[in-house]
């Protein structure tokens, strides 16, 4: 059984098991969107005392916050018990892609020349992590939601700004990996 | 005892983010790079789903477990925020190869250096508080 949960989840498995953790949440009485989370955060450090958008009943959001705590015990977790002993089965058709532009494939799930605190002091580490972070951070605000907001809750109520904003998280998906990537790397 | 239930189904949502390795920097690159049915799999199935258990939500007026029926607010209606706030999005995404969920779960996963991601997308929100009235909606 351990052997069967440790190896890497095919699609058809983890699409229905985030059904039903949005399921799971809204029968809770919450919702799943997890860039809002970061708004609380903003709130709940001040940031309200001199911005309107921070000044809210954050402490209403806190089942969120403790939400996305147990998002990071899962991954504690899954990474420490239920080890994955293959390396990740990414396409080589990728794996050439990204060697062309000076970025090994390590078998794990994010690159390690990239994902350490001294890859911070280059441009590329940089980039990924500083930059890219904050433009998350931005952009899911100003749409509204991010891939589970908008992509799993919103398109699934049928939400035709979810469908605009998923389309938005294509154009600058692409932009940036087809014409930006052979700039920075 | 309310949070408990959130606290596991934040593990939950953990476990199965990593197991299905949407939390990779790597398939963030090879789904961009349309090398791989894998995460648009995973979007399509969880859709698919998500689309039928909210009609029925809706249908049979299914309750929380706190005895109150569960209800879906409209999203405002507007192109400009979504389109424009939505590539802004997408940029980063292909960036960091994170959305906000996978960021934490990453974090759990030992990347220690994703707490700079976090904390950028937290002044990243910062920033957008500070702009939004000058931005379009």
């Amino acid at each position: 059984m351990i052997d069967f949960i440790s190896q890497a989840w095919p699609w058809y498995v983890s699409g229905p098991m985030i059904a039903l953790v949005m399921f799971l949440l809204l029968w809770a009485g919450g919702s799943f969107g997890v860039s809002s989370n970061l708004r609380t955060i903003c709130a709940a450090a001040g940031a309200g005392r001199h911005i309107g958008f921070f000044k809210f009943a954050w402490r209403a959001q806190l089942w969120n916050l403790v939400f996305i705590f147990g998002a990071v015990l899962g991954g504690f977790i899954a990474t420490n018990f239920l080890t994955n002993p293959e390396p990740l089965a990414l396409s080589s058709a990728t794996v050439d892609d990204l060697s062309a532009l000076q970025i090994s494939f390590d078998g794990g799930l994010a690159p390690m020349q990239l994902f350490t605190w001294k890859s911070l002091l280059t441009l590329q580490g940089f980039a990924v992590l500083v930059i890219g972070g904050f433009l998350v951070g931005f952009g899911a605000r100003w749409a509204g939601g991010c891939t589970s907001g908008h992509a799993i809750s919103g398109l699934s109520n049928l939400q035709i700004p979810s469908l605009i904003a998923v389309v938005g998280f294509f154009i600058g998906g692409l932009v940036m990996t087809h014409l930006l990537f052979p700039i920075i790397f | 005892m309310k949070y408990i239930k959130f606290l596991l189904i934040g593990i939950l949502f953990g476990i199965i983010m990593t197991k299905s390795e949407a939390i990779s920097w790597y398939r963030m690159q090879e789904m961009f790079r349309f090398q791989s049915f894998h995460m648009y799999g995973i979007i399509g199935s969880a859709l698919a789903i998500g689309v039928m258990m909210i009609q029925w939500i809706k249908r049979r007026q299914v309750h929380s477990v706190e005895g109150i029926p569960i209800s879906f607010k409209d999203k405002d209606r507007s192109v400009a925020r979504y389109l424009l706030g939505g590539t802004v999005f997408g940029l980063g995404w292909a960036l960091s190869g994170a959305c906000p969920g996978p960021m934490f779960t990453l974090v759990g996963n030992g990347f220690s250096v994703v707490l700079v991601v976090i904390f950028s997308a937290i002044l990243g929100t910062y920033v957008y508080g500070l702009v939004r009235e000058r931005l379009p909606h």
